[in-house]
């Protein structure tokens, strides 16, 4: 994956930390295992987890202990068996905990998060196949597999990460991190050309401006986008033309009839929004007002505010009516989700007469999913479901769940940058020199580095020579 | 007709800031040397501006001298001029930088190599250097003479296949109106070394009697009397000011309408430059909407008139040279005495060295200073004496001596050197330093001292200082967290001037108050307490300790995952290509940089997280493969 100097560099250890993932293919339902490996396994499953056994981690060998896990504010976040496994008889060879949850995505994903928090660091692709192999627990003959392993998962995840990065939660991590280049170019041509007329930061303006990114970060921490699917769901927006079936899908996928159907085009005057759950995963699916040519003014503007829906939408589902040509509204309609994750309804599949050209079609789709439905008949329905799922699971429903997972990464480095920024914050009020403050600054840009892929010093000094006139 | 001129264990190609270290070095450890200069007025030159130090760099002057290297030492005796830099930052990167005088700092330099003992210096141009079985052996001048040595440390500077650009103007040349070196660079072509080719500049020196210096700021050295050697003891030096002017919209109107004629615009150069050493008229293109640059104008010498023009670096013709100066406040009569010029170079691309300098296929060949591809004369003199050591070392059958990131400046630089690709010619920065607060110039000593005296180059009297300091440190540290102050009225109005809170009710230690910032080691002195006699570099020592303490742990912790990593070892010989997984890009960068360990490996740039995976699980794949062998 990405940004090996920084992690390096930022102290992490490729071998000797304790490394933890979710390690069960995920499902609605089913139970999710988060593994831990390393030193500090017991250590922090200790920190969050309670149970009546009181000396539950005592004895030797391997235990399954029934107890509860608590978040920091003691609040109990899942029911859970933890099952633990001194070293060295186990997997890789290192103290492991297994903890495993009930229910899905939501309290596994929560508890990976704590487990994060309390000292682990998140395993890279095939971590704990490359452990169990260099502490001598899987045979030569097998090496070749789990280098399979690592390449495969990286490959994927490489591409995962390349595809988030243009969501916005990267491109707002991408500006922060610019400013922070910024911030730290200033100081650091100040230091480094201390006889150039450069404009200086004082402590005072680094205090403000690193307090400034702290916000920021911090409300990227909150808005965190696999937090707020949890929270919010994933926004899911049906549209189309009117009368093509856009409430029958609706009613369809909800399983019952909550918007109101009928063969008049313009039935949906108003915005609908309904939760549904798909696998686990929460989806905020919101009916919308058929889109076309109008002169009426309310019309206009409930489509403006379609229009606006369709750009904070997350997933956009565009129905179109087999019955019928596509027309110019069609192509309008397929235009304006141009950059958006879409799939393509093609609904009334129950009609005799196909009139819809599949071959233009499959041109506008742009290589994303072109499905076909029957709102009426609920056919094609499951298929949509799957699709939905695997796109939110990044195309991997087996193994880890590496869409989450990149999320998550997002995540940890965002509290890493967070952490080295109250530091700096910290230590500025306490008047140290700025040379001193910028080591911290520095290490907050080369958290986020991990994600994006960038190395400090080269980047730094690009940043240095491109803002400031510098030199004999 | 050539001919037989002498064998000696440690033969050095080059006299200047690199060469002179190395070959210092590798006498002092006890190695039969010789030095060989293009030209015996030219040993030690600064062909460049007449400065040492300054952030980074004088870092790497006070590690060359905690060395036992000669740099520190030359320029405290022959500067007119010092200054501390960087001083209302924090004691990391507080920066040394002397003005020195160019002729006495040469004359001065040669001296020293006159005198030292195992240590011959001779005037000669080297055509090739000798192989035989893959080996170094020894150099061949262009008069014939046959030198003999077990290593040759190259220390060539700019002069390979030098290129002098003046406006319209070029021929071959070195700096200083040298003539350059051509059969050598051939000579390592024809051995199989891959050669680079970079640029960098110099201004017109100008005469000081056509001068108005009233029109100018002055720029004096400090009134404390500083020195870069931690074996100094100058305490009073007459100094010599600088001169600040600055260029304005009449300067840049020349420079533009010019342009057509600069070598840089017109592709007449084609090699990179370096960025933090632009020439005018680069600054004055990519930085259009600045309305003036500052301009240094500084003495060359005691006994010269001629002053360098620093900032106003340039590869203008002469006549636009002239006229651009004379745009200048103080400058409006200027006579120039030695014209600007650009100068392109070929230089070893340093990937084919080895972290302790040696050329990866030659045996017994090594490789220092500006050939290497860096700029200034004190990365030279680091490489130098890194050289200079291993050679010697390599002479002795010894093993070599490197550093690491966690240990120096240098060692930050030649890592950067053999593990990543230079697109420019390197100049050390203490933003490549990772940790900083660890690499600080006041403590030189204390990190490298113990080191040069095990290799055998540290003097016993110089180590004898260094105990003792460190001793002196120890105790007062001691001391200082031992000591309580009471709470008395006399210390509440001592802290009360200094604007400093009153003392806890269980009085603090005087370590705990140097840990609150408006307190310094100065300040503790006027507490009614008794208090040692220390030498300054001492009390500066154990204020800095305690005072980031907490930073410095930090930086510590680091390290020491750092060598954890760097501790995983590679073999030189592995085959990659036998890895398999590794990505084509990982394998031919690990091919060529041959990493001597995991975290080497993980700097070279495209080598990603993957490949180092790969590459572990393939090292143990050996391991366990030779053991089963052995059964
Ligand atoms: N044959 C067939 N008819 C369908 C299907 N889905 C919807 N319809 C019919 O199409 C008509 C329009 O359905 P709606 O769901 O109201 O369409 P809409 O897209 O919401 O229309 P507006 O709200 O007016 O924009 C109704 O008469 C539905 O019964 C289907 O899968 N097959
Ligand atoms: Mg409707």
């Amino acid at each position: 994956m990405l940004g090996l100097k920084n992690y390096l560099a930022g102290g992490l250890n490729l071998l000797e930390d304790t490394i933890a993932a979710i390690s069960t293919p995920l499902g609605e339902g089913g139970i999710g295992i988060v593994r831990l490996s390393g030193p500090a396994a017991f250590d922090i499953a200790k920190k969050i987890f309670r149970s009546k056994k009181k000396e539950w981690s005592a004895a030797e060998g391997h235990r399954l202990v029934y107890g509860h896990i608590l978040d920091p504010a003691g609040q109990i976040v899942d029911e859970v068996l933890l099952g633990y496994m001194k070293a060295p008889h186990t997997y890789t060879r290192e103290d492991i905990i297994e903890i495993n949850c009930h229910g899905g995505i939501v309290p596994s994903k929560k508890i990976l998060e704590l487990v994060l928090s309390a000292g682990a660091r998140l395993a890279r692709p095939g971590e704990f196949s490359l452990r169990a192999f260099l502490n001598g627990r899987i045979d030569l003959a097998q090496a070749e597999s789990i280098i399979d392993i690592i390449r495969a998962r990286t490959e994927t995840g490489l591409k995962l990460a390349v595809a988030q990065l243009n969501g916005s939660l990267s491109r707002k991590i991408l500006e922060l991190q610019d400013r922070l280049l910024g911030l730290l170019a200033q100081v650091e041509a100040n230091i480094d050309f201390p006889e150039d007329d450069l404009e200086a930061a004082t402590g005072q303006e680094l205090l403000r401006t690193v307090g400034e990114l702290l916000e920021q970060v911090e409300d990227l921490i909150r808005g965190a986008q696999a937090g707020k699917i949890y929270r919010e769901g994933i926004r899911t927006i049906i549209i189309g033309r009117p009368n093509v079936g856009k409430s029958s899908l609706l009613n369809a996928l909800l399983r019952e009839n909550r918007a109101i159907v009928s063969d008049i085009p313009g039935t949906t005057r108003d915005i609908i929004e309904e939760m549904i759950n798909i696998g686990g995963i929460p989806l905020k699916i919101i009916d919308t007002a058929g889109l076309h040519e109008t002169e009426n003014i309310i019309e206009k503007i409930g489509m403006e505010k379609t229009r606006e829906m369709i750009n904070r939408a997350d997933l956009v589902l565009v129905v179109l009516d087999a019955g019928r040509e596509l027309v110019a509204a069609d192509l309008d309609i397929i235009g304006s989700v141009r950059d958006k994750k879409a799939v393509f309804l093609v609904n009334k599949d129950d009609l005799a007469e196909k009139k819809i050209s599949v071959e233009e079609l499959d041109v506008l789709a742009a290589g994303r999913p072109v499905l076909w439905v029957s709102a009426k008949e609920e056919t094609g329905l499951d298929e949509l479901e799957e699709k939905i799922f695997e796109m939110v699971m990044g195309g991997h429903l087996s193994g880890t769940d590496d869409a989450l997972v990149t999320n998550t990464r997002h995540k940890q480095a965002l509290e890493a940058a967070q952490r080295h920024l109250t530091d700096a914050v910290a230590e500025l009020k306490k008047k140290v020199p700025v040379d001193v403050a910028a080591i911290d600054i520095r290490a907050a840009w080369e958290a986020l580095g991990e994600i994006t892929g960038n190395t400090v010093t080269e980047d730094l000094l690009d940043r240095i020579f491109a803002d400031f006139c510098i030199g004999k | 007709m050539e001919y037989f001129a002498g064998k000696y264990d440690v033969l050095v190609v080059g006299a200047g800031h690199a060469g002179c270290e190395a070959g210092l070095a590798s006498a002092r450890m006890g190695c039969r040397t010789c030095v060989l200069t293009l030209n015996m007025d030219n040993v030690a030159l600064m062909p460049c501006n007449p400065a040492v130090g300054g952030p980074a760099k004088g870092h790497l002057v006070r590690e060359v001298d905690a060395l036992g290297g000669e740099i520190g030492l030359n320029t405290d005796r022959h500067s007119i001029q010092m200054r501390l830099l960087n001083t209302a930052k924090g004691p990391a990167v507080h920066a040394l930088r002397a003005q020195a005088d160019k002729k006495s700092y040469q004359a001065g330099m040669k001296q020293v190599l006159e005198r030292q003992p195992l240590l011959d210096l001779k005037q000669a141009t080297v055509e090739r250097l000798l192989v035989e079985k893959g080996k170094v052996c020894g150099a061949v001048t262009s008069t014939g003479a046959r030198f003999e040595a077990e290593a040759v440390v190259l220390t060539t500077g700019t002069y390979l296949k030098g290129r002098i650009v003046i406006g319209d103007l070029s021929f071959p040349g070195g700096p200083n109106g040298q003539f350059p070196s051509v059969g050598l660079s051939d000579s390592l072509i024809d051995l199989g070394l891959r050669l680079g080719r970079f640029k960098t500049g110099t201004p017109a020196r100008v005469d000081a009697g056509s001068i108005d210096f009233s029109r100018m700021i002055i720029q004096p050295g400090d009134d404390i009397t500083h020195n870069f050697s931690f074996m100094s003891d100058i305490d009073h030096r007459e100094q010599l000011p600088c001169w600040l002017t600055y260029t304005n919209e009449e300067t840049h109107r020349v420079i533009r309408e010019n342009l057509y004629r600069a070598p840089l615009y017109t592709g007449a150069i084609q090699s990179m430059g370096p960025r933090y050493c632009p020439s005018i008229e680069t600054k004055v293109v990519r930085f259009s909407d600045k309305p003036a640059h500052q301009v240094f104008i500084e003495p060359e010498g005691r006994n010269t008139s001629e002053m360098y023009v620093q900032g106003m670096s340039t590869s203008l013709p002469e006549d636009v040279q002239l006229a651009m100066l004379r745009t200048l406040p103080g400058l409006e009569k200027v006579e120039i005495m030695r014209v600007g010029y650009a100068i392109e170079y070929d230089y070893l691309i340093p990937a084919q060295l080895t972290l302790w300098l040696a050329v990866k296929e030659i045996p017994g060949l090594f490789a220092a200073g500006q050939i290497n591809g860096t700029s200034g004369y004190e990365e030279a003199a680091a490489q130098g004496i890194m050289a200079g050591i291993n050679a010697a070392l390599y002479v002795k059958g010894r093993e070599p001596f490197t550093l690491t990131r966690a240990d120096a400046y240098t060692g930050v630089m030649i890592d950067d050197l053999v593990t990543k690709e230079l697109d420019e010619p390197y100049r050390m920065l203490t933003s490549r330093a990772e940790y900083r607060l660890l690499l600080r110039q006041d403590n030189a000593d204390l990190r490298l001292t113990e080191k040069g005296y095990q290799i055998g180059l540290v003097t016993a009297e110089r180590y004898k200082m260094f105990e003792r300091k460190k001793t002196l440190v120890e105790e007062e540290k001691n001391r200082l967290e031992r000591t309580m102050v009471p709470v008395s009225g006399e210390v509440k109005k001592v802290l009360e001037q200094m604007k400093s809170a009153a003392l806890p009710q269980q009085g603090a230690s005087l370590a705990g108050l140097l840990r609150r910032p408006e307190i310094g080691y100065e300040q503790l002195l006027q507490l009614p307490l008794e208090h040692p006699e220390l030498p300054p570099e001492v009390r500066e020592q154990v204020e800095i300790q305690i005072k980031y303490e907490g930073y410095i742990k930090k930086q510590q912790a680091q390290v020491e995952r750092f060598r954890r990593m760097e501790e995983k070892k590679i073999p030189y010989d592995l085959d990659y290509s036998q890895a398999q997984g590794l990505s084509l890009e990982a394998r031919e960068k690990m091919e060529q940089v041959r990493p001597v360990s995991i975290g080497q490996a993980a700097r070279i740039a495209g080598v990603t997280p993957a490949d180092i995976s790969v590459l572990l699980i393939h090292l143990e794949q050996k391991r366990r493969r030779q053991t089963t062998r052995q059964d």
